[in-house]
């Protein structure tokens, strides 16, 4: 079996709120230097997912990520936890996307890859929350996509996916080749072995420009946008609690409780 | 692109009525419609629907797009896909609003990518810009931690709304409206994804989405064993349990109980929040709540920035004395 695995790297999600910032004068997002990139969670995910696949019945996992700024250690993350080979879209002409030319250049290098049974990809970038690249890939391929998979199973040349929805999960079959968005649900993604490590350090990258996708640059990185951002800002919180003060930890629970009655909560 | 007119919303329906994301998007429809001076639509897709087009009438909607077909009685991405796309060539809208749903999350980025258009996904806040026409589209990112506006440049601008961000209008018998029927051609070979089983692993008591009062429980709490307290907590009080992500992913509760970003969103009078940090992928799921109460043992964490009432102290020892407390002043 053949899988192909998009992965974006974003800075670190679960950094304190305070390091997420907006420069108000030129309205773009600030991180902290102390936040480290990481892979977004659910496309470490989704690699497990593939991962679990291979486990099973064997085959190639071809990780795939667009991005200029992809840190080595960071990006060979899913090479060391069992993936095969990393594909890297690195070109100017590929970045400042939005959603749009996004999926629009991975569907591409997709299509370059050639071979595929199933795509995986996460159920949203931690980074902008987008949620739509996945689909938008599936689309523009022509395969057919199931989303918040938590579960995923291959017979018979079909996939039989359990999908997350609010009261329970469906289980969906579908054909392949297909894509696949993965949620949380699935379960926690595998840690690197230490000769997983060892091996990436052998495995070079391969590096693909706008031109190696043969894409248009009408249709890539800022000019293949359908979206545009107007405005970036921090909501506004009030931020003022009453914290309860008392001699003990039981005589404040009493107090919390007084005072929710004072203020008509209960 | 002036060939693209009016706005469509897409009317979601549940257990055989309109959902309360089909009433929310009809007032923010026909809101967006009268700005711009132009009509509001509903697409309604279903089996059995059409009687409910005069209710779609009735919450905003001057014209109804029907897809009435058996084929269509329960979500299938394929088929939705289609007719929603017949119903866009035939309205030609310039604005098309999903609820961000279980089926808006799955249909909505199909449908703007086989429409070649622009889309934003979760949107809290949208306008039309007076000097451009243009709909803003507003929309947490960062995990909540900032928000951004967009606008699209192509046709149709596509959105989807969170639940409970907009607001419907008072029902109106009386509104007048066209219903149409389209013939959207499905099949059933155009299912390449098909549903074949739902399994439904339901919480007994008050839905979280419908509840007054919310008990929230989070890493913090240790394990399943307190939760047993947070549900009497909510039973006293009327309401509902939820929890923030590590709860449900270590199993000590549904998946169903989540409230976040990924989760449900949830906008009680009261949040009590036990254990739980507050990161700003959990708070975009409950800072709608009127009031949040916090109890967790680290005065830094950042809960504290969004509750109102707080108490820093380890629950297990504030907890019991805050239940029998508010045991003794409910009387129950
Ligand atoms: C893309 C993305 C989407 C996400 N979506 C969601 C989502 O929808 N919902 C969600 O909840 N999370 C979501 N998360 C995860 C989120 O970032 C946090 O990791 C999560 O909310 C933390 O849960 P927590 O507060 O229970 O745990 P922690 O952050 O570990 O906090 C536990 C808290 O309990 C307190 N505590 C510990 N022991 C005690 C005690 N004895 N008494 C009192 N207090 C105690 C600690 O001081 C601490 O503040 C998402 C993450 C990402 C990256
Ligand atoms: N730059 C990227 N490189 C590789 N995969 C991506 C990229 N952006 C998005 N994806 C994939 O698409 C999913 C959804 O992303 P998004 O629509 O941006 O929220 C992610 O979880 C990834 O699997």
């Amino acid at each position: 079996m053949n899988m192909i695995v998009c992965v974006k790297q974003v800075p670190d999600p679960e950094a304190p709120p305070a390091s997420f910032q907006v420069d108000a004068a030129s309205g773009r997002m600030v991180i902290a230097p102390s936040v480290n990139p990481v892979i977004s969670p659910f496309d470490e995910q989704a690699v497990e997912a593939a991962l679990r696949l291979k486990d099973a019945h064997g085959g190639k996992i071809t990780v795939l990520s667009l991005g200029k700024d992809a840190v080595p250690h960071v990006i060979k993350k899913p090479l060391a936890m069992g993936a095969d080979e990393l594909i890297l879209l690195q070109d100017d002409a590929l970045e400042g996307g939005d959603s749009w030319s996004t999926a629009f250049a991975l569907a591409h290098a997709i299509k370059k890859i050639g071979q595929y049974d199933l795509i995986f990809c996460g159920r949203q970038a931690a980074d902008w929350d987008a949620g739509q690249v996945g689909s938008g890939i599936a689309e523009l391929l022509g395969v057919p996509s199931v989303t918040l998979a938590r579960k995923v199973e291959v017979s018979d040349g079909k996939a039989v996916v359990e999908r997350v929805v609010p009261d329970g999960y469906e289980v969906v079959e579908v054909s392949l080749p297909a894509l696949i968005t993965v949620s949380n649900e699935l379960g926690e993604p595998r840690y690197p072995t230490l000769r997983g490590i060892m091996a990436t350090k052998k495995i070079e990258p391969i590096v693909w420009t706008a031109a190696d996708l043969g894409v248009e640059a009408s249709q890539c990185g800022v000019a293949g946008r359908r979206t545009r951002l107007l405005k970036l800002f921090k909501p506004v919180k009030e931020g003022r609690c009453q914290l309860i003060q008392a001699d003990s930890p039981a005589e404040a629970g009493e107090k919390l409780a007084l005072k929710l009655r004072e203020a008509k909560l209960l | 692109m002036s060939d693209y007119k009016g706005v469509l919303v897409l009317a979601e329906v549940a257990q055989g009525k309109l959902a309360p994301i089909a009433l929310e998007l009809l007032g923010a429809g026909h809101g967006l419609a009268q700005q711009l001076g132009e009509q509001c639509s509903a697409a309604l897709l279903g089996n059995g629907v059409t009687a409910l087009a005069q209710e779609a009438i009735a919450y905003g909607a001057d014209r109804v797009y029907v897809v009435d077909d058996p084929l269509l009685q329960d979500y299938q991405s394929d088929l939705y896909l289609a007719a929603m796309d017949k119903i866009i060539t035939e309205a030609s809208p310039q604005i098309v609003l999903l609820g961000q749903t279980s089926i808006g999350r799955d249909l909505a980025p199909r449908l703007a990518f086989r429409r070649q258009t622009g889309l934003s996904m979760d949107c809290v806040e949208l306008s039309i810009d007076p000097e451009t026409r243009l709909l803003l589209q507003t929309r947490p990112v960062y995990g909540g931690n900032a928000r951004a506006t967009f606008v699209s440049e192509s046709r149709p601008q596509m959105a989807t709304v969170r639940a409970k961000a907009m607001t419907p209008l008072e029902r109106d018998a009386s509104r007048q409206g066209e219903v149409v029927a389209v013939a959207a051609g499905l099949s059933p070979s155009m299912i390449r994804a098909k549903v074949v089983h739902r399994v439904k692993e339901e919480v007994e008591g008050i839905k979280l989405e419908d509840a007054q009062v919310i008990v929230g429980g989070g890493r913090g709490v240790g394990g399943p064993e307190a939760f047993k307290q947070l549900e009497e907590l909510a039973r006293i009080l009327g309401g509902a349990v939820g929890a923030s992500r590590p709860p449900c992913d270590s199993n000590w509760v549904p998946a169903s109980l989540q409230i976040g970003l990924t989760g449900k969103v949830v906008t009680p009078e009261l949040y009590i929040a036990i254990g739980i940090s507050g990161a700003s992928q959990h708070m975009a799921g409950c800072s709608g709540a009127r009031n949040i109460v916090a109890i967790n043992k680290n005065p830094e964490a950042n809960i504290f920035n969004e509750a109102s009432y707080g108490v820093v102290g380890d629950f297990r020892q504030v907890l019991p004395a805050f239940i029998a407390k508010v045991r003794e002043l409910v009387g129950k």
